[in-house]
């Protein structure tokens, strides 16, 4: 455990002296990739625990990432003064509704950043449990073409329907007041403490996940990657902890989601689009698919390049020739001790895989 | 609906539904060889029509379309002598991972290569605006290129796989790997020649349905679904049957607009593939045996 | 008292009856064995009863309650632990930690309280962890808890395997063939090492090959053959079962 929290003062550590790095050189703009890649983190973070420590592959996430996201920015710009009636009164006497300005000086009635959030969240939960009863049943690859395409399905909804801007997604998307006097929002002079906001985030949701990986469930969710019948055999309910675990990371997704849709202050269908999830699949492969610390150390780096636009053009083939190159050489990932081990497998085999 | 309306619909179905055939016949050709389930194939179809246009301004139509297809071809077998063919005993996901991911790269060189615009073959016979008439309904002759040569495509294969030494040699090869082996038969060179036929049957769909659907870099995404989900449907594996569900998706398609949003139109396919791989991921006709003991 | 009863148990596999209308006791405390020529459906059986196939037709009552059609987990959490055929240890695990993950009945946290890391889950583990060694003493391999399981020797692998069933606590242990592959100083081991775990109050059901070790420990055999139980009686008079005899060495000159 005092291993866990140096590692986590650490990091902690690294994030403030990148501000500092930062402000120093005169570059706090680049803060806000940084905020940004904070956010995508946390997907990555939860697809990592999902594919490394219970073996299931998703090619979808960034579903669950729109889906958090879309419906936060719907509720929070979405109109509701035209629609009298008594649910809407009945709302906004509950205190979920909020009167703000919109960008051309008018007046919206909408939901709350808050429950809109909340709503958003558990709207997402609620799917993964739903999808994920049956999407787990099937075998490893099956399940990863059922991922990529309840991913594919976001998308085409999220494009093709106007009530959330089509092609061109929703704007206008109003802070999130998270505390009294901390708002996650995309202004400029917010910009150091939304940095702080994120990674604090990412710093949460890694204790979670680093606890759960030290403990009795992490354990048995090892157990059923490496062999699940045996598991089975030992009374870990295999079928109810798979599910459970695709839940968690579909609801690090959807948070991410909300969050970085307010930051933004709005989401487009690409946040939902097969190469979104092809990027979190690559970093989470390169950072070694049961890694989180490597995991997050490739997702900072990675995402930020990407964002302040290092790749240029090549932008999806870098992910797409990461992934390749990963899954050809080292598909356990690359920032394992057993690097050389897996070199030599791959060119000296010693035997068959098994599916994962 | 009118029986005008009707047929237009049929028409546009069919006309699609042969394409989505072609491309999963491409991958039944593929799986049947490796039990790899090459997403890439979408992106043959892609290459096959973007070099016949550019090769096109200075050949003649049909050189054109010959020499693009044998560049897919070329490009088939590269792509499996670099990244596939020095594996050893892959798992079926690492490769549909690994595919996904060449996929990306094809695209993104097709993007650089010719910039985003969309391009599209001279119409075979006449031009987009000559018409046949065939029953009540005035189709394109367009069509009925895209539909014969689909079929004379699908037959020449069916005969090649059961009636040539070498069809059958691939066959033997996906049956029984080490078996065949012993018998003399390449195993190595057989995938191979499986990666080169489907990219080059890609490359024909491509070609035919380009002066009416166009092709632009990114041509390929939708296909590799809809072209598996037809493979899934008729059963991985079964060509025939393939060319049957690939008519019966672009006719769903088709006829999807009269109820659906167009927007929703790609939603269909995805939404059928899901629905087979929870109920019944064997396919329309295969069998549950088969699909369980596909092996690499 | 009979802790495992199954009656009329069966199985078809397209043509096959890999198990065929078999019924049988074992009572409370014993060692029974389960023998048989290659392809005789013992591994089947064996699934059958911990719930890993389910049967056509038949009854297994365990601990006096009926168990067809449950998940092996809530079999195994009724007291039922078992091994595989083929060593099925956690790969990436070491051996203290694959022996851990038999304790998961006899412990509670569960995902919102492990992330959290609430105190009752570090009394929890420190318990988990505390079992865990002491069933590494009683197999002996306390030296070897922090190796890579997958990297021991084949005997010390089914060591493990034993240990992690043990760690359940079961009130029967299902054993798949326990002395495979071990030479006959290990096998000798392994007959002392289940005659210990008996005296534990567990009873044993093996299936084995054996015969030295079936013969040396049981209290009991069952003799299947084609999926059809032909013989079950104490181990002097299936040496002398002429049926037996002949399952195992064809007919002839006898």
């Amino acid at each position: 455990m005092r291993k866990q929290g140096l590692q986590i003062a650490g990091f902690a550590a690294v994030v403030a002296a990148i501000h500092l790095v930062a402000s120093l050189t005169g570059n706090v703009y680049h803060l806000t990739q940084m905020t940004m890649s904070a956010y995508y983190s946390l997907v990555v973070l939860g697809l990592c625990i999902l594919t490394g420590y219970a073996g299931q592959i998703s090619i979808g996430h960034a579903g669950f990432f729109a889906i958090g996201g879309y419906l936060s920015a719907l509720l929070t710009t979405h109109d509701l003064s035209a629609h009298g009636g008594p649910i809407v009164s009945g709302l906004a006497t509950m205190g979920i509704l909020t009167r703000r300005p919109d960008l051309y000086g008018g007046d919206l009635l909408t939901v709350h950043p808050w429950a809109a959030c909340i709503f958003a969240v558990l709207t997402a939960v609620a799917i993964a449990y739903a999808i994920g009863g049956p999407v787990l049943k099937l075998k490893g690859h099956y399940l990863a073409m059922a991922t990529l395409g309840f991913g594919i399905i976001v998308y085409r909804i999220v494009l093709g329907t106007t009530l959330v801007g089509a092609a061109d997604g929703i704007y206008d998307v109003p802070a999130f007041p998270l505390l009294p006097g901390i708002a996650v929002s995309g202004k400029s002079s917010l910009r150091v403490m939304n940095y702080y906001v994120a990674w604090g985030f990412v710093i949460l949701g890694m204790v979670f996940l680093l606890n759960l990986v030290r403990s009795r469930v992490g354990r048995a969710l090892a157990s059923i990657h490496g062999a699940e019948d045996a598991a089975e055999a030992m009374g870990i309910p295999t079928a109810r902890y798979k599910l459970k675990i695709f839940v968690v990371s579909a609801a690090f997704a959807a948070v991410a989601g909300v969050l970085l849709t307010h930051y933004n202050g709005g989401i487009g269908p690409s946040e939902s689009s097969v190469m979104k999830s092809v990027r979190y699949l690559a970093i989470v492969a390169i950072g070694g698919m049961a890694n989180l610390w490597g995991t997050l150390l490739m997702s900072l780096l990675l995402n930020y390049l990407s964002l302040r636009g290092y790749f240029g053009t090549y932008d999806d083939a870098v992910f797409g020739g990461i992934l390749i190159l990963i899954m050809l050489f080292a598909p356990d990932g690359l920032l394992r001790r057993q690097l050389f081990e897996d070199l030599k497998e791959a060119v000296f085999p010693a035997g068959g895989e098994k599916e994962t | 609906m009118n029986l005008d309306l009707f047929l237009q619909y049929m028409v546009a179905g069919v006309t699609y539904g042969t394409i989505y055939g072609i491309v999963a016949v491409g991958f039944n050709i593929i799986y049947n060889a490796t039990g790899i389930i090459n997403f890439a194939q979408g992106e043959f179809v892609m290459l096959g029509g973007m070099t016949a246009v550019t090769l096109g301004r200075f050949l003649p139509l049909p050189a054109a379309i010959l020499v693009a297809v044998l560049v897919t071809m070329a490009v088939g077998a590269l792509i499996e002598i670099l990244f596939i063919r020095w594996l050893h005993r892959p798992s079926v996901l690492r490769m549909i991972v690994i595919t996904i991911g060449l996929s990306i790269l094809i695209r993104e060189a097709a993007l650089h290569i010719w910039g985003e615009s969309v391009r599209a073959l001279p119409y075979f016979t006449g031009t987009s605006v000559t018409s046949i008439r065939l029953g009540g309904v005035y189709i394109s002759p367009q069509v009925l290129w895209v539909v014969g040569i689909g079929a004379v495509v699908v037959a020449i294969l069916g005969g090649f796989f059961r009636y040539t030494l070498l069809g059958m040699q691939m066959r033997a090869c996906a049956a029984n790997r080490d078996a065949a082996r012993l018998c003399g038969i390449s195993a190595k060179n057989m995938v191979t020649l499986s990666f080169m036929l489907s990219a080059g049957i890609g490359a024909i769909g491509g070609c035919i349905v380009s002066p009416i659907t166009y092709v632009a870099y990114d041509s390929g995404v939708p296909l590799a679904i809809k072209g598996f989900t037809v493979a899934i449907l008729g059963g991985l594996g079964n060509s025939l049957a393939s060319a049957g569900a690939g008519m019966l998706l672009g006719i769903l398609e088709s006829f999807s607009i009269s109820v659906l949003p167009a927007a929703y139109k790609d939603v269909i396919s995805v939404a059928i593939l899901l629905v087979i791989l929870f109920v019944r991921p064997s396919g329309l006709f295969g069998s549950a045996e088969a699909a369980r003991l596909k092996e690499f | 008292m009979k802790l495992l009863s199954v009656r009329g148990l069966s199985k078809r596999f397209g043509g096959i009856h890999a198990v065929d209308d078999v019924s049988f006791d074992v009572p409370q405390g014993s060692i029974m064995a389960l023998i048989g020529p290659n392809g005789a459906g013992k591994t089947t059986l064996f699934h059958l009863v911990s719930g890993f196939l389910p049967p056509d037709r038949g009854s297994v009552v365990f601990d006096g309650s009926d168990v067809l059609g449950l998940m092996p987990h809530q079999i195994a959490a009724r007291g039922m632990a078992r091994t595989f055929q083929q060593i099925r240890l956690f790969p990436k695990m070491s051996v203290l930690e694959n022996i851990l993950v038999g304790r998961h009945l006899h412990s509670r946290g569960g995902f919102l309280a492990c992330m959290l890391h609430l105190p009752f889950t570090r009394r929890e583990e420190r318990g988990v962890r505390e079992a865990g060694r002491e069933i590494l003493t009683f197999l002996g391999l306390s030296t070897q808890a922090d190796a890579e399981a997958v990297r021991l020797s084949y005997g010390q692998q089914r060591m493990v395997e034993l240990g992690r069933a043990l760690a359940c606590e079961p009130k029967i242990l299902l054993l798949d063939e326990p002395a495979a592959g071990l030479n006959m100083r290990e096998t000798a081991e392994m007959g002392k090492l289940i005659g210990r775990i008996r005296d534990r109050g567990v009873t044993v059901f093996l299936v084995e090959h054996d015969m030295s070790l079936v013969m040396d420990i049981s209290d009991e055999i069952i003799v299947l053959s084609y999926g059809q139980k032909i013989a079950e009686n104490v181990p002097s008079a299936i040496q002398q079962d002429p049926d037996v005899i002949r399952i195992y060495l064809g007919d002839g000159d006898a």
